[in-house]
C-alpha cells in the first residue's frame, strides 16, 4: 500500500491495532468512532460473534481532510485476537503502515500478551516486513483496573516493549490513552514519509 | 519604520489551544529554523484572534535562538508607507536591498494590499528574494489569500507553496484559560464559576473577552461584594444563555457521563478537542513532512543554479504545488544534469571552444547538446597527416638504405606487428623525413585511417599550446585518434620534460592501443642522455635502424631526376659529375645541384658538365644578378653568414606546399 500518492495528491494511512483477544482493541476503535465529528468518519464496519467478539475485522475509515494540498485518510483496522483466527490477522496486517499493540494489562493475561506478540512478529515476517521497521507503538490497557490486578506500564514495558519504542497507558472503554496512542502511531507513521521509504 | 516587537507578544504568553494549535505549531517550527520548514508561512484569522501576537512571537523565539539573526516587524501600511517614501526620496533600490537582507520578515495585516498592484508587485518581489536567499517571510491577514480581493494570482500561488494556516475561535476552555490568566497578570481574582461564566458566553474574539475581562475587573474594584456568576456574564455582555444549552451545545456525549467522576460539559468538551488536537497533529506532521519536499526541491534549485543550470523544471514543480512525485523530478532533473555534464566534458576535449558554451546547461534542452556534441564529434581536429608529395616507391633503394625501406615496407604491409616502434637513426640531410613521411602515406593508404605525422618540433609547440589554452586532454584526444603515429627528429625532445611525459603516456597509450609508431632521429639513442630513460628504452625496444648517407649511385640518382625536374633533360654525364662530388647527404647533392643550375641560370646557357666543374671546383663565379621573379628556390650563400653547408636550407618549399603547410 502507498503511503503517498503525489499524483492523485492522496496520503493514506492503514493502521492496525493487534492484541490478544478482549485486550480492547475494538474498544479503542468505538471510542475514536464516538470522538470524530460526523462529516470526518465513514461507517465503521464490525463483524462480531453472537458474544461480541470481533469476528472479522473491524475497519473505521477517517477522512481528515485536504492537508498541505494531499487529501488525507486513516483507516484503523482490528484483527480477531482470538487465537484460531491467524488467517484473517494475516489478511489483515497486509498493507499496515502502522500497528498499534493492544496489551491486557492484567498480570493473568501476561502470557497472552506475549503470545500475540510473537505472533505478529511472525506474521509480519512471513510478510517479508521486519517489525523492526515498521512503526509500532505498545497500548497498555485496562489501566484503571484494581492495582493488584494489572501489572504497572513500567512492568509491561519490561515485559513486551523489548525496543523501547513508545508506549501509553490507557482505559479504553473510557477514553483515556485512546488518542494519545493513535497520535502517536500517526507520527510514526506520517514521519516515514521524510525517509522516503513509503513513497509512491 | 519598522515597528518593534512588542515584548509582551511571545510564545509563552499565548494560551493555546485547539483553534491555535497548528498555527501555533506552524509559527514555532518557523522561529526555530527560519527560512527552511514553512516559507511563506501565511497566518489568517479574524481580528483578535491572536495573529499579531503569534507574528511578534515568532520574532522574539528566533532572535532568543539566534541573536544575531535580522528580524523586521511591520505592517503593510507601514511597508507602503515607507516604500512610498523611499521612492520620493530616490531611495527605492536602496530600501529593496534592506527588506532583501533581512533574515526573518514579518508582515502584518496584508489584506490591506486589496487593489494595490504596485506593493504586490513590490512584495512579490521580494518574497521571491526572501525564498531564494532562504530568508523566512511570515504573513497575517484576516483572510485567506484567495479571498483578498484583486491580489495577484502569483502572489496567491507563492503563498500557497508555503503554508496556509488558519486561527479559528477559541473555544470554551481556551477562552477559560485566557480569562484566568489575564487576571492572573492583572493580580485580580474571582469567585468560583465567574470566569466559567464569561467563557461560556459566545464571545469569539479575544480582545472582546480581554474588554470583558476589564470590565469585570472594574467592577469588582468598585464593589463590596464579590461577583455572582450570573453578574459577570450580564457585565460581559452576556444575554441569557442559557447554562443548559450552552452545555449541551459542547457535549456531543452527554450519555457517558454515568460512570464518569468529571462534569459531562468538561469530558464532552474534551471528546471534541481530542480529535480536533489529534488532526492538528496530523496536520502539522503531514505539512511538515510535505514541506521537507518542497525544502528538498529549493535546496535543488539553489544547488544547480549556483552551478550555472537552468531549473526552470524544478521551479515550475514548485509552482504546481507537486503534482508529481518531486523524488522522481529531482532524479531525472539530476541525471539530465549529469548527461550536460558528461556531454560538455566531450565535446570541450573534441573542440576547446565549446568549454563553457551555456548549450550545456540547459536540461530542458540536452538534444540541442547532443546535437553540438556530434558535430564536434564529426569535426574534430585531426592530427597533422604526413605530406603528400612523398611515397615509399619514390625513395631509390641502395645497399645502405635497404635495411630502413624493407622495413618500411613490412610495417606498411603490416602495421603495429612487427617492428614497433621503428626507430630510424641517421644524420641530417640522409632522407630521414622523407621516409618518415613516405611510411606515414603508406600506412594512410593501407589503415584507411588518419595517420599523425609530424615533426617533434611541432610536437612540443602544439603542447605549449594546449597548455596555454587549457585544452591539453583535447590535443592529447587528437593522438590517440590518430591510427599511427609518426615523429620526426625525436632527439629534440631532449631536455623538454613536459613532452617527453607526454610522449611516454601516449607511446604506452598507442602501444596498448595496437598502433604502430615511428620515429626519427639524427643523434643514436645511446647518446641521447637527456632523453629519459623510461622513454629511451622504449625507443631501443622497437626495431632501430641506420640511415648512412647515400652512396654514389643514389646521389647520382637523385641529380638526375631533379635535372628531370627542373630543367626537363636528363643529362647523365652532368648527374654522373655532381654524384661523384664527395658529399654525406641528399640535401648536399641538390645544394650542388641548385649551385649548378643557378650559374647556369645566371649565364643564361644549359647548365652542363664543365660549368658544373668551374661551380664547384673552380673559383666561384661571380654572384648572380638575381632575377627574383623567376626563382622559386635556391641557396643561401655563404654571404648570409652561415658556416656550415649543412646547416643551410637549400630548398625552399614551393609556394603551393606552403599553402597545404599554414591550412593544416
Amino acid at each position: 500500500m502507498s503511503l503517498v500518492n503525489f499524483t492523485a495528491r492522496e496520503i493514506t494511512c492503514k493502521i492496525v491495532y493487534y492484541g490478544p483477544g478482549r485486550s480492547g482493541k475494538t474498544t479503542n476503535l468505538q471510542y475514536v468512532y464516538g470522538r470524530v465529528p460526523e462529516s470526518r468518519r465513514g461507517r465503521m464496519v464490525s463483524l462480531a460473534t453472537q458474544t461480541d467478539r470481533t469476528l472479522f475485522f473491524d475497519f473505521l475509515p477517517l477522512e481528515l481532510g485536504s492537508i498541505s494540498g494531499f487529501t488525507t485518510k486513516f483507516q484503523l483496522y482490528t484483527v480477531p485476537g482470538q487465537s484460531y483466527y491467524n488467517a484473517t490477522r494475516k489478511l489483515v496486517l497486509q498493507g499496515a503502515d502502522g500497528v498499534v499493540f493492544v496489551a491486557d494489562s492484567q498480570a493473568r493475561r501476561f502470557d497472552d500478551n506475549l503470545e500475540s506478540l510473537q505472533n505478529l512478529q511472525d506474521n509480519l515476517l512471513a510478510q517479508g516486513v521486519d517489525i523492526r521497521q515498521l512503526p509500532v507503538v505498545f497500548q497498555y490497557n485496562k489501566q484503571d483496573l484494581p492495582r493488584d490486578l494489572i501489572l504497572t506500564q513500567e512492568e509491561m514495558d519490561d515485559a513486551l516493549n523489548f525496543r523501547s519504542v513508545q508506549s501509553f497507558s490507557a482505559d479504553a472503554l473510557h477514553g483515556a490513552g485512546v488518542f494519545e496512542t493513535l497520535k502517536g502511531v500517526s507520527e510514526l507513521v506520517l514521519k516515514r514519509l521524510a525517509a522516503g521509504s513509503a513513497v509512491a | 519604520m519598522t515597528a518593534t516587537l512588542n515584548p509582551l507578544y511571545r510564545f509563552d504568553t499565548l494560551v493555546v489551544g485547539a483553534a491555535n494549535r497548528l498555527a501555533f505549531t506552524a509559527a514555532k517550527a518557523v522561529a526555530e529554523s527560519p527560512g527552511t520548514v514553512y516559507n511563506p508561512l501565511f497566518i489568517y484569522a479574524r481580528p483578535g484572534l491572536g495573529k499579531t501576537h503569534l507574528l511578534m512571537g515568532i520574532g522574539h523565539a528566533a532572535r532568543a535562538i539566534n541573536p544575531r539573526l535580522s528580524v523586521e516587524y511591520l505592517t503593510l501600511d507601514e511597508f507602503v508607507e515607507s516604500f512610498h517614501a523611499a521612492v520620493a526620496a530616490g531611495q527605492g533600490e536602496a530600501y529593496r536591498r534592506r527588506f532583501s537582507d533581512v533574515d526573518l520578515l514579518l508582515v502584518d495585516d496584508v489584506q490591506f494590499l486589496t487593489h494595490r498592484r504596485e506593493m504586490q508587485a513590490e512584495l512579490l518581489r521580494l518574497s521571491d528574494a526572501l525564498q531564494t536567499t532562504n530568508r523566512q517571510i511570515v504573513l497575517t491577514s484576516d483572510r485567506p489569500p484567495a479571498e483578498i480581493e484583486a491580489l495577484d494570482e502569483r502572489l496567491i500561488r507563492r503563498f500557497a507553496g508555503g503554508l496556509v494556516i488558519d486561527i479559528s475561535a477559541p473555544d470554551y476552555e481556551t477562552r477559560v484559560a485566557i480569562l484566568r490568566r489575564k487576571a492572573e497578570e492583572r493580580r485580580a481574582s474571582f469567585g468560583e464559576g465567574v470566569l466559567e461564566a464569561v467563557g461560556s458566553l459566545v464571545i469569539d474574539n479575544v480582545r472582546e473577552l480581554l474588554g470583558a475581562l476589564n470590565r469585570l475587573v472594574a467592577f469588582q474594584a468598585v464593589s463590596d461584594t464579590p461577583l455572582k456568576p450570573a453578574q459577570a456574564r450580564a457585565l460581559a455582555g452576556g444575554t441569557d444563555t442559557s447554562d443548559k444549552s450552552e452545555k449541551t451545545e459542547r457535549s456531543p456525549f452527554p450519555t457517558k457521563k454515568a460512570d464518569k467522576t468529571e462534569p459531562a460539559s468538561k469530558e464532552g468538551a474534551e471528546g471534541v478537542d481530542e480529535f480536533g488536537d489529534f488532526l492538528s497533529e496530523v496536520s502539522a506532521t503531514v505539512a511538515q513532512q510535505v514541506d521537507s519536499w518542497r525544502t528538498k526541491v529549493a535546496a535543488a534549485i539553489l544547488r544547480w543554479e549556483g552551478e550555472g543550470f537552468s531549473t526552470t523544471r524544478l521551479e515550475a514543480l514548485l509552482q504546481q504545488e507537486m503534482t508529481t512525485d518531486p523524488e522522481q523530478v529531482l532524479h531525472q532533473f539530476e541525471s539530465d544534469v549529469r548527461r550536460l555534464q558528461a556531454l560538455h566534458a566531450e565535446a570541450s576535449t573534441l573542440a576547446p571552444s565549446l568549454a563553457g558554451s551555456s548549450a550545456f546547461r540547459d536540461p530542458e534542452d540536452i538534444s540541442g547538446a547532443e546535437a553540438i556534441t556530434q558535430r564536434a564529434r564529426q569535426g574534430a581536429h585531426p592530427p597533422p597527416a604526413p605530406l603528400p608529395i612523398w611515397r615509399l616507391d619514390d625513395l631509390f633503394e641502395s645497399a645502405g638504405n635497404r635495411m630502413a625501406l624493407q622495413a618500411a615496407r613490412a610495417i606498411v604491409t603490416d602495421p603495429a606487428t612487427r617492428y614497433n616502434p621503428l626507430v630510424i637513426v641517421g644524420a641530417s640531410g640522409v632522407g630521414k623525413t622523407h621516409l618518415l613521411h613516405a611510411l606515414g602515406n603508406g600506412l594512410a593508404a593501407r589503415l584507411k585511417a588518419p595517420v599523425a605525422c609530424l615533426s617533434a618540433h611541432e610536437f612540443t609547440g602544439e603542447l605549449i599550446e594546449a597548455i596555454d589554452r587549457h585544452a591539453v586532454p583535447a590535443w592529447r584526444a587528437r593522438y590517440h585518434s590518430a591510427a599511427a603515429f609518426l615523429l620526426d627528429d625525436v632527439h629534440l625532445v631532449a631536455e623538454k620534460d613536459r613532452t617527453q611525459d607526454e610522449l611516454f603516456v601516449l607511446f604506452n597509450y598507442l602501444v596498448e592501443s595496437g598502433r604502430q609508431m615511428v620515429f626519427t632521429s639524427a643523434v643514436p639513442l645511446a647518446e641521447m642522455t637527456t632523453v629519459e630513460g623510461r622513454l629511451r628504452t622504449r625507443l631501443e625496444g622497437g626495431l632501430v635502424v641506420d640511415l648512412p648517407p647515400p652512396e654514389r649511385e643514389i646521389r647520382q640518382q637523385v641529380v638526375e631526376r631533379s635535372l628531370q625536374a627542373k630543367v626537363g633533360t636528363s643529362d647523365p654525364e652532368l648527374a654522373s659529375y655532381v654524384g661523384s662530388r664527395p658529399v654525406e647527404s641528399v640535401r648536399a647533392v641538390h645544394g650542388l645541384l641548385q649551385r649548378v643550375l643557378n650559374a647556369a641560370e645566371a649565364q643564361g646557357a644549359t647548365p652542363t658538365v664543365a660549368l658544373a666543374r668551374e661551380v664547384l671546383e673552380g673559383s666561384q663565379p661571380k654572384p648572380p644578378r638575381r632575377p627574383a621573379s623567376s626563382r622559386s628556390s635556391g641557396v643561401v650563400g655563404a654571404a648570409g653568414g652561415t658556416k656550415s653547408r649543412e646547416k643551410m636550407v637549400w630548398d625552399w618549399p614551393d609556394i603551393g606546399d606552403r599553402i597545404v603547410e599554414e591550412w593544416r
